[in-house]
């Protein structure tokens, strides 16, 4: 892997934020269905302050990952995440694609 | 995942092997496997099955949750010539997540100044790729015009089932690059599988637009794989 690439993939961010002793999340999209951002198996990584690296979409449902990956990292707990498409007049987080997508979100432990 | 699994894949890209992750959704549980190992017997053929397709895998079992995801190696690039288009690709290949190699047996084409942070191997490629070989991962580009230096990786690339064969020159050069490598035993669908004239019909011009047209005609041949050969991106 390049350097450049290397800086910018969330498996190898994690290790390197856990080494520094961050609290880390690991989100993970597990099933889309229709017209989704980022294929299954992306990654966004997330750590105990909020901050966070690669996607799981268009940068529509991180903010709401990222909140979650809070919880997560507290409890210990993994848990999976269902976002559908936005409905703007809920002010609903979701995505203006129309698809739907599910996200595995895990705590690094170790 | 535990600390332990995440370094031993990470481990594994970096040696460019491909690996498996098998994670249990309910229990938070997840298992690192790299190609060539044995697997359980439970989880061998999901676990194959993906290292095959390098398509993750979502499944159910005893009620269990089980999604496997697949880490192929990254994609590779191997250019062929140290050439004023090489020094364009140099820096836009990493940004597009491409291991990149230059092999160019000229010393003055061939120098640290004029190429910076890519791996750069002045020696003929007859003696570079057997110490570093090809693979279905890799794509290959000959851009020196030269037969001497082009034509012998041009077959190894294509022997070696490259994702991506390209050679540089006009029409009537990879005319005579065709019968060359026909007389020397090159079957027909071989041949047909490099890209000549290279890079995708963008009216290119300048050697940074050349440059730009040969990536995406790569990242094309990457992208537009047999779905049963194709890499997925973290």
């Amino acid at each position: 892997m390049t350097n450049d690439a290397k800086m910018l993939d969330p498996l190898e961010i994690a290790e390197a934020w856990h080494g520094q002793g961050r609290a880390v999340a690991l989100a993970t999209v597990i099933e889309t269905w229709g017209s989704a951002p980022r294929p299954v198996g992306s990654h966004l990584v997330i750590d105990g302050e909020g901050n966070f690296e690669g996607s799981v979409s268009g940068g529509c449902v991180e903010g709401a990952v990222v909140g979650e990956a809070a919880d997560v990292i507290a409890s210990g707990l993994p848990t999976v995440l269902e976002f559908g498409v936005a409905d703007e007049t809920a002010w609903r987080v979701g995505l203006s694609c129309g698809g739907r997508i599910r996200v595995y979100v895990e705590r690094i432990d170790g | 995942m535990q600390l332990s699994t995440l370094e031993k894949l990470n481990e594994a890209r970096s040696a460019r092997r491909a690996a498996v992750v098998v994670n249990d959704t309910s229990s938070g549980r997840a298992q690192a496997f790299i190609e060539g190992e044995a697997f359980p017997a439970e989880w061998e053929a999901a676990i194959s099955e993906t290292l095959r397709s390098g398509r993750p895998k979502l499944s159910a079992l005893d009620e269990r949750s089980i999604f496997i995801n697949v880490y192929l190696p990254p994609p590779r690039l191997v250019v062929i010539g140290a050439v004023h288009i090489s020094q364009a690709l140099a820096r836009l290949a990493p940004v597009a997540g491409f291991d990149m190699t230059i092999i160019d047996p000229r010393t003055a084409f061939a120098t640290a100044e004029r190429f910076q942070a890519i791996e750069l191997l002045a020696d003929w490629p007859e003696d570079v790729l057997p110490t570093r070989p090809l693979d279905r991962y890799t794509a290959l580009a000959a851009v020196t015009h030269d037969p001497k230096i082009d034509d012998y990786p041009i077959r190894a690339a294509l022997e070696a089932g490259c994702f991506y064969v390209g050679a540089l020159g006009s029409r009537k050069t990879h005319a005579s690059r065709v019968e060359r490598l026909r007389s020397a035993g090159v079957s027909q669908e071989a041949i047909g599988r490099i890209r000549a004239p290279i890079g995708i019909d963008i009216g290119a011009a300048s050697p940074a637009e050349i440059a730009v047209a040969v990536l995406a005609e790569i990242i094309e041949a990457l992208r537009h794989r047999d779905p049963a050969e194709q890499g997925h991106a973290t």
